[in-house]
């Protein structure tokens, strides 16, 4: 049932996002529903979490680290979830005709379910990296739902800002859990719990405090990382009465209140929470005072309520926790219908700017009482919930206080006096005329659209009248599930006698009205702009500073330490391959002589062969490609028999018919490269350039002699054991093959070969995508002059009538008739590749190499007009054969890949043996051919396309006559 | 034959490293031919060396020591194809670099000079 409350939000968050934009009203009905679902769900978990018990859920996420998803449900747990789902369910009804028809509704609904699932799973966490987790999540969600109207920049730029001082306090969060969790030696947060005194005493204590503090105070905007707030208000109201006041601020005093029991206690904590706290109230309640703008209002005095509760926590007594749980839920239900009242008034009054509006009561009477109700709440006026806890508070300042230090009790009653004046500033929208310039005439709002603030005051009046009627029971759950056997003695009633806190908060309210007059008169409220004293200490420029310094710096080093040169890349990359190895390589202990294999004179001559043909090719690389291409196919060779000679014949194999379709390939790439002659007189080389080119010299050298000295250096070692012993025995036992290269291929190691396949598939299809979009380059776009010379008859022919009755008949009769041959030599190599050397790799190119050989010889419309491989079914096929076989492994319940071998026996051939392998090794093939065709064919093409001039020429009449793809 | 095999190693990868750096896009795609060559062989000889004992185990009692190393013919065997496919990618980016910048400088475009 848990999961099922915590997955509801995000499921509906996915629907709601694939919802058609007309569809606002059943988005709604989504919403809505699902939080009605998931509020009567908490409902009834009451009955297990009222009788003391601790709702579980669990499953296993990571056990090899010792980490499990878990959720946990107790009585503040209960207390949140409730509160998310309760909000969450009237803002939605709110939002159904807050928002306009215009705008994208179903993104909006999908967030703020996404945000609903975010934060019931940062509440529900019972493992502290599932709740970092999900404490990101409610960030990312926020930055999306202040963006929501993303065309406009203070929404932008709110929301860039949210995000990076949220999150950003959610990583120094994550250090700080992965530090607490290492000391409890478990992320459980019972474990956690329970390890309570360990923790405080531990040398890192003051380290977790300060990591943890800072993920608390960024997320409920507390000094001096208080400025987000205000910006965030770009967001639709909804939201801001959702997240902004009710639910997600408040994640910073839910973890401080999860973690209290461990970290709380030391004067350490108390200067740091307390102290945070002390400022932020002060701050926000005076800046709350000289706003013009409602929301701001509400938003710096969300910030001072925040405050209030921070410091309540700070204090680290087991009253200063009820009185936040306390003010923490009265705070959630007076500000979001604030909130609430502000968006009505924004709505139909078209602004929300304190200057203009007065007198609305005339207009929105129902609307104006309960916005009224709701700011004495918050102001604290007797017989409203506000007053309740906020007179534990004061009474809580009074404790401290009667321990030497009244400091506390002042800055308790200065806020409360400013809390006053704000409420006062609010209610002045509603008294005096009604302006006749407001850009709206206001009318009452919908019936629904007010019912979620009628809700949401009739609590205000009912926890304030019968408290520990309403609240009390469920406030005590959430007080016992944190504070256990250490929980005090308190009374929810309305009246303790005329005491000194009572005294406070008649100070306050008098104080507050003589201020607010005073101001008034002669402080020009109304027209003020900016904040005084304090006008000049602005967080968010601040910030905005910080983050442009941070760009300009990096800027700078990427102009300084960045380059764009390929060259001076790759040299970087191979001046620290060869730094890196020289300074690890020792020299090895003097070649045990009897370990050499005895010299063989072909063998160095093979290799005499294979170094001058690597280094001819380096040199004439420049100025003749096809000289260096045959050079290097003449490496390729060499490189091929050392193979062979060193008993890898699979190798062997692949390596050789690799070669050939290189070879094609890059033959097919060439036409397309710029002439590059050799100037017939030598011209005088720039001595930079000399220097550049024995730089490279000696760094190429330098590479060749590191891996000649490391390769030499293993080969002398003595033979150490190797996990080829395992693979050697069970090949044919458990693999079913004697030929353990192709067991391992698509046995041992298939699911490694799975991957390759599909990398080959991917490079092919953007081989493909690019030629697709290939542009030569104008000078290439004609024929090349081999092909136009006038002497030669072949090049008045058609590449099908030159191998038809022109020079290439006979070579055309060979090859056409050797086609199937090839193509059973290719079935041949592929069937018995299990036991002997074969297999897809290598029959798949030899296939392809039968299939190249026809467009060599009748050019590519002679072929296609024939035979038609399509390379792109065969690429989907072969994934699929080879997907398809490892699947059915897990059918049979083995793990993916799993080969099995059957034995079948056939009339005439006898008995085989098939191994599952043998499927995989069908789907290789297949792919290897589907590529290798791809990519060959594509190029090919490109020589009988016609290709369009860069700059909007006509498209050339390309001889499509010509066997350009020779 | 170690000493044979080490030697042309090095002198394949120090002439693909020489070509690598080169400025001309088709030098660099000859120099990663030769750098695969040396990398693949080198992958290869960490097997050690063994003449004429391919890993084919047809014989009824398999003797582990009577076989060479299949483990790096496995790997080096993906390598070489997956090669290929690099091989052709770059080739398709040289020729379509040269036709949208006009030249087949690797970074498309011709030094100042």
């Amino acid at each position: 049932m848990l999961a099922s409350l915590l997955f509801l939000p995000f499921l509906g968050s996915v629907i709601a996002a694939c919802l058609p934009a007309s569809a606002h009203r059943r988005e709604a009905w989504l919403a809505g529903g699902i939080a009605l679902v998931g509020l009567l769900m908490t409902g009834w978990l009451y009955l297990q979490v009222g009788a003391d018990e601790v709702v579980r859920y669990q499953w296993q996420w990571l056990p090899a680290y010792g980490l499990d998803f878990t959720l946990r449900m107790d009585g503040l747990a209960w207390l949140f979830t409730a509160l998310v789902q309760g909000i969450g369910l009237l803002v939605v009804l709110y939002a159904r005709y807050y928002m306009s028809p215009e705008d994208p509704v179903p993104k909006f609904f999908s967030f703020l379910l996404a945000f609903m699932g975010s934060m019931l799973g940062v509440v529900l966490s019972g493992n502290l990296i599932q709740l970092v987790v999900f404490w990101e999540l409610t960030s990312l969600t926020s930055f999306l739902l202040i963006g929501y109207w993303h065309h406009r920049i203070d929404a932008r730029r709110g929301a860039r800002m949210a995000f990076t001082v949220t999150a950003a306090g959610g990583l120094c969060l994550l250090v700080g859990v992965l530090l607490l969790g290492n000391i409890a030696g478990s992320y459980d947060l019972d474990a956690v719990l329970a390890s309570a005194d360990a923790v405080r005493a531990h040398d890192h204590y003051l380290a977790i405090l300060v990591l943890v503090a800072l993920g608390a105070l960024t997320k409920s905007a507390q000094f001096p990382f208080h400025f987000w707030l205000p910006h965030a208000m770009a967001a639709p109201t909804p939201v801001s009465a959702y997240l902004h006041s009710a639910t997600m601020v408040k994640a910073g005093v839910f973890l401080l209140m999860r973690l209290w029991p461990v970290l709380s206690g030391t004067p350490e904590w108390m200067w740091i929470i307390a102290g945070a706290g002390c400022i932020t109230l002060l701050i926000g309640s005076f800046f709350a005072i000289f706003q013009d703008d409602i929301k701001g209002l509400l938003a710096y005095s969300t910030i001072s309520h925040l405050g209030l509760i921070t410091v309540l926590l700070g204090l680290g007594t087991p009253l200063g926790m009820v009185a936040a749980i306390f003010h923490t839920l009265n705070h959630a239900i007076f500000k979001a219908s604030l909130f609430m009242a502000a968006g009505i008034i924004d709505h139909e009054a078209g602004t929300r700017d304190l200057k203009l509006l007065r007198g609305l009561y005339s207009a929105l009477p129902f609307t104006a009482t309960l916005a009224i109700v709701a700011s004495a709440s918050m102001a604290g006026v007797p017989l409203l919930n506000g007053f309740l806890s906020k007179e534990m508070f004061f009474a809580e300042t009074v404790l401290f206080g009667g321990r030497g230090n009244w400091w506390l009790s002042i800055a308790a009653l200065v806020m409360g006096i400013f809390a006053v004046v704000y409420s006062l500033r609010f209610i002045g929208v509603f008294v005096g005329k009604l302006p006749t310039d407001l850009p709206k005439q206001p009318h009452e709002p919908p019936h629904w659209m007010r019912f979620p603030v009628e809700c949401l005051v009739f609590l205000c009046l009912l926890v304030g009248i019968a408290p520990s009627l309403s609240i009390g029971p469920l406030l005590h759950q959430a007080v016992t599930s944190v504070l256990g056997a250490q929980t005090p003695d308190y009374s929810l009633t309305i009246w303790h006698g005329f005491n000194l806190p009572f005294m406070m908060s008649l100070i306050a309210l008098s104080g507050g009205i003589l201020l607010y007059a005073v101001l008034r008169r002669y402080g020009d409220l109304a027209n003020r702009g900016k904040v005084p004293l304090f006008h000049r200490i602005n967080g968010a420029q601040l910030f905005d500073n910080t983050l442009q310094y941070l760009a300009d710096l990096s800027e700078w080093l990427i102009r300084r330490l960045g380059t764009r040169r390929l060259q001076a890349q790759l040299l970087l990359i191979i001046v620290v391959m060869c730094g890196v190895v020289l300074t690890l390589i020792r020299l090895p202990s003097l070649p045990d002589s009897s370990a050499l294999t005895s010299f063989n004179g072909l063998f160095a001559l093979l290799w005499v062969i294979g170094g001058v043909c690597a280094i001819s090719a380096a040199w004439l690389a420049k100025y003749h490609r096809l000289a260096a291409l045959i050079l290097v196919s003449g490496t390729g060779l060499v490189t091929c028999i050392t193979f062979l000679w060193l008993s890898a014949p699979d190798l062997a194999l692949t390596q050789l018919m690799v070669e050939t379709v290189t070879t094609v390939l890059i033959l097919l790439g060439l036409r397309w490269l710029p002439p590059r002659i050799k100037p017939s007189v030598p011209v005088r080389v720039p001595g930079v350039t000399v220097l550049r080119r024995s730089r490279d010299l000696i760094i190429a050298a330098t590479a060749g002699t590191l891996l000649t000295v490391i390769s030499y250096g293993v080969l002398m070692q003595p033979k150490v054991g190797s996990i080829a012993d395992f693979f050697l025995l069970r090949s044919l036992s458990e693999g079913g093959g004697t030929n353990v290269v192709n067991v391992l291929l698509v046995d041992f190691r298939a699911f490694d070969t799975f991957g390759e396949i599909t990398v080959l598939s991917i490079v092919a299809l953007t081989v493909y995508a690019l030629l697709r979009r290939f542009r030569p380059s104008p000078e290439s776009i004609a024929l090349p002059p081999q092909q136009t010379n006038s002497i030669d008859p072949a090049v008045k022919q058609s590449s099908a009538l030159q191998a038809d009755t022109g020079y290439l008949k006979i070579p055309a009769v060979y090859l056409r008739f050797l086609l199937p041959f090839m193509w059973m030599i290719a079935v041949y190599f592929f069937m018995r590749g299990h036991n002997l050397p074969g297999g897809g790799f290598v029959a798949g190119l030899i296939f392809t190499v039968a299939m190249i050989v026809q467009y060599m010889i009748g050019g590519t419309v002679w072929v296609e007009s024939r035979l038609r491989l399509q390379p792109h079914k065969w690429i989907a096929w072969g994934l699929a054969v080879a997907a398809l076989t490892g699947l059915g492994a897990c059918l049979l319940g083995y793990p993916f890949l799993t080969s099995h071998t059957a034995h079948v026996t056939l009339p005439l051939l006898g008995e085989i043996h098939l191994p599952s392998a043998f499927m995989f090794d069908l789907g290789v093939f297949m792919v290897v051919v589907g590529t290798t065709m791809l990519i060959l064919v594509a190029l090919s093409h490109q020589s009988i396309r016609s290709h369009r001039v860069p700059g909007g020429g006509a498209p050339e009449p390309k001889a499509a006559l010509s066997g350009g793809d020779r | 034959m170690e000493l044979t095999i080490a030697l042309g190693i090095g002198v394949l990868f120090g002439s693909g490293v020489w070509l690598v750096l080169r400025p001309r896009s088709f030098q660099v795609l000859t120099g990663l031919l030769l750098m695969s060559y040396a990398v693949n062989l080198f992958i290869f000889v960490m097997g050690g060396l063994w003449v004429d004992k391919p890993p084919l185990t047809l014989a009824e009692d398999v003797d582990p020591a009577a076989y060479t190393d299949p483990l790096p013919q496995a790997l080096v065997l993906t390598a070489i194809v997956i090669g290929f496919a690099t091989t052709a990618l770059y080739l398709v980016l040289m020729i379509g670099s040269r036709g949208v910048t006009g030249t087949d400088h690797v970074d498309g475009q011709e030094p100042d000079q």
